[in-house]
């Protein structure tokens, strides 16, 4: 009698279904409880991998809800890669049609974000430009400017408070009554997560898109200050390098 | 068979899973550890801490890159992509060892995050070695082989676990990795005296040793089931076998595995105090 590793994969992702008939006992008869050993390693290995990913979807819904979640999840999206860290990419278009979830809207942008805090982690080393970089152009030259970014940097869109959610299930504080697009940095080893408001969410989404300074200042409103927007992209590290 | 010579081996020393929050204290202090293994899946990023964490480590210790999502016993073809990846990684961090696990993982696209079981067949040993000489000829360099934890055994299997091992010993070169733990685990589950397995493996190809906790529960009957966790202190039943072995192999690196509910620097260092004075009764 062959088990196929077909018949084995489905009886292991399916709790209904029996064990394959060629698995045994010691005793020669068909194994039961210690098939349930694999079918509870996948099963737990892979809720768990889910949890240390979204610890902050986790937090929102509750661990019991995550938990019957993932294993809706992890049946849908089986891992396609051995690589865990990136475990979840369909994990915010899941939960944006999981009806249990719908009554939390902004889940689908915290998972976004999780997501975006591993890539930014395990992404690229970069060397950032001098914090005087710009100075060396001259003035009229500045809206010719174009930037790159480093591999560690996501903008995450959001219509919600998204850096204020993040921050008071991580670290506490106060949700904030506005938008707040997230901008993930990496200024060394340890990915950052900032508020950005939606105008300078804008200019930066176009000048990631490699728009020239002065283009991607059309983003925002007339009176827009790229000052502080400027001004934090230099101290977390975001731009490698700038070309006129 | 492959040229092993060119890199150096793993010290007759005890070594440890490196987890990137005992990295302090590691550089502090490393006590009796000689040398440090990593799971290869967990540094397949781009950059960043944990490569940052290697390359310093790599200048102080040994390394052995252990593969936990190869499915060399898959009924499909290697993950080429997955395989690369690997290249990739010894590649750079130039290890002292690298290893795989006699197991299934990936089906049809499908990975699975758990070290699943193999018939023991003619038709087995035949793709697994075809599977091993392809990580050898892609990675450039000797694999070594892990035994499994097993919970059940399949009603095709027509050789024993240690007849299989020598058998892809002959037909590949590669290594063997033995797993005490695993040995113990699956000598409880299977109904088999763990020395006797000893007595049938082929030691002279062991290059590594691995030594883990494990959990106690029973099956439907009532007899008993251990589950492999690598959470917990190594029993003193597995230092016996560990005893055993060395007696008869002398002496070999050995691993302390510990993956879940990991513990503080200090606790591993006691493991690893065993494990030294294990190797130093054989001197």
């Amino acid at each position: 009698m062959i088990t196929t590793q077909t018949e084995f994969r489905t009886a292991l992702l399916d709790p209904a279904s029996p064990p394959p008939e060629g698995v045994r006992n010691p005793d020669g008869v068909q194994a039961i409880k210690r098939f349930d050993v694999y079918r509870n390693n996948v099963a737990v290995s892979l809720t768990d991998a889910l949890g240390a990913a979204f610890p902050v979807v986790a937090k929102l819904v509750g661990d019991d809800f995550f938990r019957a979640m993932a294993g809706v999840y992890l049946r849908a999206h089986p891992p396609t890669s051995p690589v865990m860290m990136f475990y979840g990419e369909e994990m915010p278009e899941f939960l944006a049609g999981f009806g249990p979830a719908q009554s939390v809207p902004y889940l689908p942008d915290v998972a976004r974000l999780e997501l975006a805090l591993r890539h930014s982690y395990h992404a690229s080393d970069a060397t950032p430009i001098a914090a005087d970089a710009l100075a060396q152009i001259a003035p009229d030259s500045l809206p010719q400017v174009t930037f790159a970014f480093a591999p560690s940097v996501y903008l995450i869109p959001s219509r919600y408070p998204l850096q204020s959610i993040w921050a008071a299930n991580t670290s506490g504080g106060d949700i904030a009554k506005v938008a707040q697009p997230a901008l993930v940095t990496r200024p060394e080893f340890d990915p950052m997560v900032d508020a950005l408001t939606q105008e300078q969410a804008a200019v930066t989404q176009a000048l990631i898109g490699g728009q020239p300074l002065g283009q991607a200042l059309q983003s925002g409103d007339a009176g827009f200050d790229l000052g502080p927007l400027l001004g934090l992209l230099l101290s977390r590290n975001a731009l490698i390098s700038l070309k006129t | 068979m492959l040229d092993a010579t060119r890199h150096p081996s793993l010290p007759n020393r005890p070594g440890v899973g490196y987890k990137a929050q005992h990295f302090n204290d590691i550089m502090k202090d490393a006590g009796p550890v000689g040398w440090l293994e990593i799971h290869a899946e967990n540094y397949m990023g781009m950059g960043g801490r944990p490569l940052a964490q290697l390359r310093h480590l790599s200048e102080q210790f040994p390394f052995s890159v252990h593969g936990v999502g190869l499915s060399i016993g898959g009924e499909g073809r290697l993950d080429a992509d997955h395989l690369a990846r690997l290249k990739t990684l010894c590649d750079w961090l130039n290890p002292a060892s690298f290893s795989e696990h006699l197991a299934w993982s990936t089906h049809e696209s499908a990975f699975l995050n758990d070290l699943l079981p193999l018939p023991y067949t003619a038709a087995t040993v035949t793709r697994v070695a075809d599977h091993i000489d392809e990580v050898q000829s892609v990675l450039g360099r000797q694999m070594l082989l892990e035994n499994p934890s097993s919970y059940l055994a399949f009603a095709e299997s027509d050789m024993s676990e240690t007849d299989f091992l020598s058998e892809i010993v002959t037909r590949t070169g590669c290594g063997l990795l033995l797993d005490v733990n695993n040995v113990f685990v699956s000598a409880v589950n299977l109904g088999y005296s763990p020395q006797g397995y000893i007595d049938d493996y082929p030691l002279n190809a062991v290059k590594e040793i691995h030594l883990g906790g494990h959990d106690e529960d029973e099956d439907e009957t009532g007899a008993p089931m251990l589950i492999d966790s690598h959470g917990a202190e190594v029993v003193d039943p597995v230092w016996a076998l560990l005893d055993y072995t060395l007696a008869k192999s002398g002496p070999k690196p050995l691993l302390i595995e510990w993956d879940t509910d990991v513990p503080e620097w200090s606790v591993l260092v006691e493991e690893t105090k065993r494990a030294d004075a294990a190797l130093s009764v054989l001197a």
